[in-house]
Formats: C-alpha cells, structure tokens, sequence
C-alpha cells in the first residue's frame, strides 16, 4: 500500500542527513505556472527535504509583502487550484509537498472535497494560517481520512492551554512561527528561538519546524542548533525568484547555500 | 439614553456565521480583548466614562427628525435619526469613543484602524486626539484620494494615513492591511475595527456600542408618536449603523428591517457591493464567515460602490443570520439612485447626507408603500460634495 502523506512527511524528517530538515516554500504560479514548477524542481536538486507549496488567495492575511505581491502576480497571470495542483503533483514525486492555502479556498468547494482533491494530486499535507485550532474541526477530519497531514501553526503569543491542545492535535510536523508578525525576512532571529523551540517541542511528538523570518544559512543554523527539526525558508526565495530573469537558478543557488548551512554539522552526531 | 451595563451574551457566533479565522498569532489577543469588555461593559466607571463622553463631547443624544417635506414626497411619515450631528459627522464615533476607551484601560498605547470612506478614521483618530494615544489609519490609495477632505482632517487631529496600494486599493485592502499591522504590533497594539465585521468579539463589540442609535431612537419614536415605526432602514457596508439601530427593534417582531446594501452598476453586473442581497455560498473574509462576494474557488472579489464606505465584498455575520432568520432584509439601490437622493435630501430637507446614508434614502423615496419610516441618517455628506460634483458631470 502507498504510503500517506503524514507517513511521507516522517519519512522526509527522519532522512534529512543533516541537522534539520530544509523547507523551502513556493508560491504556486509565480511568476507562471510553468516557472513555479521549475523553481520547486531546482529546490529539491539543491536540498529540499520538504516543499511549502503556496497556494494564490486574494486576501492573504499571513503574509507578509513580498508574499502577497507574488500570490497577487501569480493570479493575475492565471493561476488556479488545477494549476497550482498540478505543481504539486509533478514536485511530490521527488518530495513531500505540504500546501499553504487560506480557509476560504477550502471551505468554498466543500472541505472534503477540498482535501481529496489534494490528496489525489499527491499533496502529504495542509497549512491554513488563518484556520486556528478551535475553527472548522471537520478540516482535520477530513485530512485525517484522506491521510493528509493539517499541520498547524503556533506563535510567540500562544498561551500553554493553547499549545498543549494543538501540540496534541499536530499532524506532519508542528509549523512554529518564530517572531509576531507575518512573513518576511528579518535582520536577527530573536533571542528567545530556544525557548520557544523548547516549549514547540515539549508539546507535541511530531517534528518542529521553524518559519517566518528566516532567510540566510547563519539564522538557517541558528535555528537548528536552537533544536529545530526543520527550517522553513519562504520570502527569501519568493524574492530572489522575482528579482532575477532565470528564477528557478536563482532559486536553487539560495536553497543550496542554505542546504550548506545546515550540513555544516551532523544531525544525528550532534544528538 | 445611554449605554448601560448589561448581561447579554458575546457571541462568537450567529448560526452559520462568525467565528475567528484569523492567525493563531492573534488568538490571544482576541481572548484577552473579550475578558476586557466583558469586565468594562459591567462596570460602573467604564459606563459612567464613556456616557459622560457620549454626551458632552459627541452631542448625544442625536436628534430624532420628522423630515417633513420627504414625508409628503413618499405620501407617509419619515423620521430620520441624526447621527450626521454626532461630533465628526457620523455615527462611528460611538464606536470609537467605546474602543479607545477600552484599550486605554487595557494598557494599549498604540491605535490602529481601517477606514473606507474617512468617518470611521477621523473618528478614531478624534478620539486618539482627545485620549492622547498614537494613531495609524489605513486606507486605500483610492479612498485617499475621493475622500481627500478626510484624509486631510486626519492629518490636522495628529493620526498618521498609512495608504494601502494593493488589490482595488480600497476598504478591503485597508481592512487586511491592518489586521496585518495589529498581527505584527499585537502587543502594544489595539485595533479599532470600525463596522460589525471581523473575527469574534468584534462584531458584538462593535454592535453593543453602536447600540445607542437604536435605543435612544426606539425611545424618541415613542415618545413623539406614541407607537413604533412600521420600519426601520439604514444602508449596510459592514453593517455597524444598521447593526446599531436594529439592534434596539429586534425583538419587536412587527417592525421590519431593512438593509440597503450598495447596487453599484446594478445586482445584474459584478460591479456591486451587495453580498447580502445577491445571496449565494457564505464565505471568510477578514476573519468571520458571512455573505461575501467570491469567486468559484474561493477568491475574493473586488465591491463596486460610488460610496467609498459601502465599497466592501463583506458584511457583518449577524446581518447574514438576520437575513436567513428572515428577521431583516436585504435590498440594493444603483450608484444612480443613491446620487438622486443625495440631491433629493439636499433640496428637500437642507440636509447633505453621505453617500452610504443616500442609499438608505434612495430606497425609502422608491417605496409606494408604508406607514411609518425610521431611517438611520447615518452620515453628514460634506465629504462627498467632489465626488458627487464629478459625477453629475459625466
């Protein structure tokens, strides 16, 4: 039997070979469909253990500026469901691919519906910033039937009740946002990384991963070594994809400086 | 009248609708805004704070009018509520006078709202004044330039106009811009939403505060006619006026309600703000499910409204309870006949509405029928005297 997603997701955990998985997130038909698939492609030929796949929404309340103007590009040069699916299913025969999309995109069709159509594209699991625990219960059921992973996300506000009830409920891995605010990058990480990478992992027994506002392979390492289990990189990447004429290269040049970064030193040796 | 202490429940939701759909970042601070108005909205001081303001800085209570040449044009007697001689010209004040007040108990030094038309930013921005607190408005680059007079207001009364240059670069555009900002400076922070749209507690927050339009106008009607108005009307963007005053005559089951949503180019195009109206699969925008104007997949559609303030694809969730409950309904009036009024009103009652308040006279002037009219008149429509000059010129 074919494996499922969350099965996949663990899979791409436990076999990074090296200190933490690497995550590089994609926005879904920026600058084209047909660009967005290659720059996924030369994520995973320079390290990608997992892809964030951005899906394009109108209004997305999460993100931060230059993630915003890629989805609002990439609308406007055609993309849809099918097309960014399509995406998915081509980068998910190299890698996991868990997709970033907000709840209004999966409640419009019918949230089982929704999460079928992503699990027959090949998609391992689901992010929805604005869907926080306590919101739409059948989101996670229906994932749970189709063997997606609803990976949720915690902040820096997040109260301990609220921790303990979502570390509990975490499928995939747990999506730990390092600073208040949305995405972007920022010029340090801050202090309290550990901390809250601490309080990430005491809640949940699925991987922890670290996002919003990582961008270089020093804060890439910092992170690591604060005791994440996987770096996501987003704004970083949507921004070298947009400033140059050959994004997938772009692109894969960044993620491998990053893959550098963590390899610097053993994961497993440094447990 | 004035706002009292009270037991009614906070909802989080109205059926369907509602809910808080917003990043987990801000799920603290939603609790944390709740717990303090629950406890503001039972104590004395809070009320006896905010009454003393209602009163001596806004003016309130707000007349209650009978229009009488508008009442022989419709052939039946039309009362208008005066929120436009509310201090800064409309009823968002009452919103903002509750808001502010409320962060300032809770610590907060930084004031952060979204404004369409420039009522619900100059009111904010009056208060931040008079409360000396920072204040930063979002607005769409759009709205800053058709409501330059409000632009220019906020600026004398010390609020910094952020303006927000995405998407159709109006109210919903501002809208996510600032509950971007608020998800960013949560901490210091506190964002004074101005309709009764938004993750929960913010729609019955806002709703509560604006319930003294309704209750001081049950009273007046009363007390002038001996009965209540056979209906009630008031034009709906986000929803907060009309929210206000149906929110006294909800349980007066023989008083109708009626929201007059924006028409645009006519329900028939896609260039309309009247989700309600138009019906069709609930959806989430900013925060809440309600009526929302969307596309197959999901995306949210751009409004059209010659009303800057009524210019939004969403409506509060307890208007979309109200409408599939049948307790209110939902009707739109064309930029064209919201215009005429505007004038109508001018001549006939030397009162310059806005153009938002217009709709909701648009549709009373287009009724043969009916007894007793209450219409919220919302908003004074100085601001809107450039856009309406341009318009009849085209």
């Amino acid at each position: 039997m074919q494996a499922t997603g969350i099965e996949r997701i663990a899979h791409a955990f436990a076999h990074t070979g090296k200190r933490a998985a690497l995550m590089p997130y994609v926005m879904g038909g920026y600058p084209t469909l047909e660009e967005s698939l290659r720059i996924g492609q030369a994520c995973v030929q320079a390290g990608a253990d997992v892809i964030e796949l951005g899906l394009p929404y109108s209004d997305p309340l999460a993100d931060g500026p230059v993630i915003h103007a890629a989805g609002t590009q990439a609308l406007a040069a055609g993309a849809n469901v099918s097309g960014v699916l399509e995406v998915a299913r081509a980068l998910s025969a190299s890698v996991p691919v868990a997709l970033m999309c907000y709840a209004n995109m999966v409640f419009a069709p019918g949230v089982d519906a929704f999460v079928e159509r992503l699990a027959r594209a090949g998609v391992c699991g689901m992010i929805v910033p604005d869907l926080p625990y306590g919101e739409g219960p059948e989101v996670l059921e229906a994932c749970d039937a189709h063997g997606l992973a609803l990976i949720p996300l915690v902040a820096p506000t997040t109260t301990p009740e609220r921790l303990a009830a979502i570390g509990a409920r975490a499928r995939g891995f747990l999506y730990t946002v390092s600073v208040v605010g949305t995405t972007g990058e920022r010029r340090a990480l801050g202090e309290d990384l550990v901390e809250i990478l601490a309080r990430a992992k005491a809640s949940t027994h699925v991987p922890v991963a670290i996002g919003f506002g990582i961008g270089t392979p020093e804060q890439a390492l910092q992170a690591a070594q604060a005791g994440a289990d996987g770096v996501i990189v987003g704004t970083r990447l949507v921004r070298a994809a947009g400033e140059s004429s050959d994004p997938a290269a772009a692109v894969g040049a960044v993620v491998g400086e990053l893959a550098a970064g963590l390899a610097s030193t053993d994961r497993r040796a440094s447990r | 009248m004035s706002v009292s202490t009270d037991e009614r429940p906070l909802e989080h939701r109205f059926g369907p609708y509602g809910g808080q759909f917003v990043p987990e970042t801000l799920m603290p601070a939603l609790a944390e805004l709740e717990q303090a108005w629950l406890q503001a909205r039972a104590d004395p001081e809070y009320h006896a704070q905010l009454n003393g303001l209602l009163r001596d800085f806004a003016g309130r209570p707000t007349p209650l009018y009978l229009a009488r040449r508008l009442s022989e044009r419709v052939g039946r007697p039309v009362y208008l509520k005066r929120e436009d001689l509310n201090h800064t010209g409309s009823h968002k004040l009452n919103n903002a006078l509750g808001q502010v007040l409320l962060a300032k108990r809770m610590g907060k030094r930084r004031i952060i709202a979204e404004t369409g038309a420039g009522q619900h930013g100059v009111a904010t921005a009056t208060v931040c004044a008079l409360l000396d607190m920072e204040c930063v408005v979002y607005m769409g680059v759009e709205d800053t330039r058709r409501q330059r007079p409000n632009v220019q207001r906020m600026e004398l009364l010390g609020a910094r106009v952020q303006p927000v240059d995405a998407g159709a670069r109006t109210l919903k555009e501002a809208t996510s811009a600032a509950i971007r900002d608020w998800v960013t400076n949560v901490q210091s922070t506190h964002y004074v939403i101005g309709s009764v749209v938004g993750p929960a507690p913010y729609p019955a927050l806002v709703r509560d505060l604006q319930r003294v339009i309704g209750d001081e106008a049950r009273a007046q009607m009363l007390e002038r006619e001996g009965r209540l108005p056979a209906r009630v009307v008031a034009c709906v963007g986000g929803g907060s006026n009309a929210m206000g005053i149906f929110a006294a005559f909800i349980p007066d089951e023989q008083v109708e309600l009626v929201g007059v949503e924006a028409g645009g180019d006519g329900i028939d195009t896609s260039r309309h703000g009247a989700p309600l109206t138009v019906g069709g699969r609930p959806g989430i925008l900013h925060g809440s499910r309600s009526a929302v104007m969307q596309d197959e997949e999901g995306q949210i559609v751009q409004a059209h409204s010659i009303s800057a303030g009524l210019d939004y694809p969403g409506a509060g969730p307890q208007h979309a309870y109200l409408r599939d409950s049948g307790r209110a309904r939902y009707e739109a009036v064309t930029d064209t006949q919201a215009l005429e009024a505007f004038r109508v009103l001018a001549r006939l009652e030397g009162i310059i509405p806005a153009l938002e308040t217009a709709h909701a006279l648009a549709w009373v002037l287009a009724q043969d029928e009916g007894e007793l009219d209450l219409v919220c008149l919302s908003g004074r429509g100085d601001k809107d005297l450039a856009e309406v000059l341009a318009a009849s010129e085209t």
